[in-house]
C-alpha cells in the first residue's frame, strides 16, 4: 500500500494486517510503552476542510508514533488557496513532509494529489466520494466487538447517496462476506449506482428501518443533512423517520451493535448511548489506533 | 458506402472517410476529432441519408488526412456504431468497426460539478471504459468515479 485514497485499495489481507497492527498498538499504548516507528517523519495535515475529530485523531497517530506534524485547517486553507491551486498546496507539502493527510471538498481531490506529489497520499475524506481510514475504523470496531466481520447482517441507515463514510464502508465489505446488507434510506437519497454496481454481496434498499432492525448485527447511522432537501417540512418528516431513538433500538437484537462515525447532530437520540447496543464512542475510541496503524503501513515501516 | 451519398458527394481520392454516424450528429463528430476548417483540409459532410443499419446517418469524408484507429476510437463517445475507411487512389485500404478506447483524456468534461477535474486548473478530464456494450459505451471518471455515458458527452459536447 503506497496510498491509501479508496477503500477498494486495500485487499482481504491488508485489512487484517491493519487490524492486527492496530491492536497491538492498542495493547503497547495500555503498557505505556513509548513508540518510535514515525521517529524522525513528518506528516502533513492538509485539511481544506474543516473536521477537527478527524485531524486530531490524525496528528495523535502521528505522535504517538513518535513523528512530527505539520499542517493547515480550514481557517488558514483559505489564506494558502487564494490564488494558489490545489496542485501548488501538494507541491509545497511534498517538499515539506514525508506523508500527506488530505481533506478536501472536491470529489477525486486525494487522486489527483497522488498524482502530484511522490509521497504516499492518505485520504482523510474527499468531497462526497471516500474516508476510508473511517471504514477501516468501522470494519474493525466490529471484529473487535464480534471477532470477525463474515456472516454478519449489517444495515446502513440515512444519507447514502452523500455520505463518503458509506461509499467506503460499503466498498470495504466487498473484501469480507457480509451475510446480507439493508441499505436503509428515503427514496431519494438510495446508494450511488456506481457504488452498487461494485458491490458482490446480497444487498437490499429498504425505505423503513422497522423492516429489517431485528435481523441486524449492525446498525450503522449517518446523518441526513438539511441541504439535501428542498423543502423543510421534507426534510424534518425524513429526520424524524430516520432517527434512531429507544424505541427503534429496542426492536434490534441484544447482541447487536450500533456504530455511528461521529460527531452526531440528533440522528442517534441520547438516551440510546445508555443502551448496550450503542458503540459509537468504543468505535470513536479506535481511531488513533487505526490511524496509526494505517501511516506505519504507508509510511511502510510495519 | 450507400450509393445515396455517392450521389452527393463524389468519391473521395485519399483520406478518410467515416460511416454510420447517428444522424446530426457530424459536426460533434468533427469536433471530437479537431477538425476545425482552417486545417486545409477538404471536407465533405452528409447528413441524414438513409441507413440500412442504423435509419438515418451521417458521413463524414476528410481528404488529406489519414484518421488511426485509436484517434477515431474517441468519436464512439457519441457514434458507437461507426466505421472507418481508409481511402488510397479511391480505394478502401483499410476499414474497420470502432472499438470504444481504453481511456477518454480531455475531450469532455466530468457531468460531475464537483469533481476534481472541474475546479483546478491544472486537472484534466480523465474516463476509463468500463462498459463496451456496442450500443452504449460507458467510461468513468478516475477522480470521482462519476460515470460517462454518451448521452452525457452529446450534453457536454452540444454546450
Ligand atoms: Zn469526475
Amino acid at each position: 500500500m503506497r496510498n491509501l485514497i479508496s477503500a477498494l485499495d486495500l485487499e482481504r489481507s491488508e485489512y487484517e494486517e491493519l487490524f492486527e497492527l492496530a491492536d497491538r498498538y492498542i495493547e503497547q499504548l495500555s503498557k505505556k510503552k513509548r513508540l518510535d516507528k514515525l521517529n524522525g517523519k513528518i506528516i502533513a495535515l492538509a485539511f481544506f476542510e474543516p473536521s477537527t475529530r478527524t485531524a486530531l485523531s490524525f496528528a495523535s497517530a502521528t505522535l504517538r508514533l513518535g513523528g512530527k506534524v505539520i499542517g493547515f485547517s480550514s481557517e488558514d486553507a483559505i489564506s494558502i488557496a487564494k490564488g494558489e491551486s490545489l496542485a501548488d498546496t501538494i507541491r509545497m507539502l511534498d517538499s515539506y513532509a514525508d506523508c500527506i493527510v488530505i481533506r478536501h471538498r472536491y470529489d477525486g481531490s486525494a487522486r489527483f494529489a497522488s498524482e502530484i506529489s511522490g509521497k504516499p497520499i492518505v485520504n482523510a475524506g474527499d468531497g462526497k466520494h471516500e474516508h476510508p481510514t473511517q471504514a477501516i475504523l468501522d470494519l474493525y470496531t466490529v471484529r473487535k466487538i464480534f471477532g470477525y466481520v463474515d456472516n454478519l447482517v449489517f444495515g446502513v441507515l440515512g444519507d447514502l447517496r452523500y455520505a463518503r463514510v458509506v461509499n467506503s464502508l460499503l466498498r470495504a465489505l466487498t473484501r469480507f462476506k457480509p451475510r446480507r446488507v439493508y441499505l436503509i434510506s428515503p427514496p431519494q437519497l438510495r446508494a450511488r449506482r456506481e457504488i452498487l454496481d461494485g458491490l458482490n454481496y446480497p444487498y437490499v434498499e429498504i425505505s423503513d428501518p422497522r423492516d429489517a432492525l431485528s435481523s441486524l448485527d449492525v446498525l450503522y447511522v449517518t446523518r441526513v443533512q438539511r441541504e439535501r432537501f428542498p423543502d423543510d417540512l421534507e426534510y424534518r418528516r425524513v429526520r424524524q423517520s430516520y432517527r434512531v431513538d429507544p424505541e427503534l433500538v429496542s426492536m434490534m437484537s441484544r447482541d447487536s451493535i450500533v456504530l455511528h462515525p461521529l460527531p452526531r447532530v440528533d440522528e442517534v437520540d441520547r438516551e440510546v448511548d445508555k443502551y448496550p447496543q450503542a458503540r459509537y464512542f468504543e468505535q470513536a475510541s479506535y481511531g488513533v489506533p487505526v490511524r496509526m496503524a494505517v501511516l506505519s503501513r504507508v509510511l511502510g515501516v510495519a | 458506402m450507400s450509393g445515396a451519398s455517392e450521389l452527393i458527394v463524389k468519391r473521395i481520392r485519399d483520406g478518410s472517410v467515416i460511416d454510420h454516424i447517428p444522424a446530426g450528429r457530424s459536426l460533434l463528430v468533427l469536433k471530437i476529432l479537431g477538425i476545425k476548417g482552417d486545417e486545409g483540409y477538404r471536407v465533405a459532410l452528409v447528413m441524414n441519408v438513409e441507413s440500412r443499419k442504423i435509419g438515418r446517418k451521417d458521413i463524414l469524408k476528410i481528404e488529406g488526412r489519414y484518421i488511426s484507429d485509436s484517434e477515431a476510437s474517441m468519436i464512439t463517445l457519441i457514434a458507437p456504431e461507426a466505421t472507418l475507411n481508409i481511402v488510397k487512389n479511391y480505394r478502401v485500404v483499410h476499414k474497420v468497426r470502432l472499438k470504444p478506447p481504453s481511456m477518454v483524456r480531455g475531450i469532455v468534461k466530468c457531468p460531475n460539478s464537483m469533481c476534481v477535474s472541474n475546479n483546478d486548473p491544472e486537472a484534466q478530464p480523465v474516463f476509463t471504459l468500463e462498459k463496451t456494450d456496442s450500443r452504449e459505451p460507458s467510461f468513468r471518471c478516475i477522480y470521482c468515479e462519476t460515470r460517462l455515458t454518451g448521452s452525457d458527452a452529446l450534453t457536454e459536447l452540444y454546450g
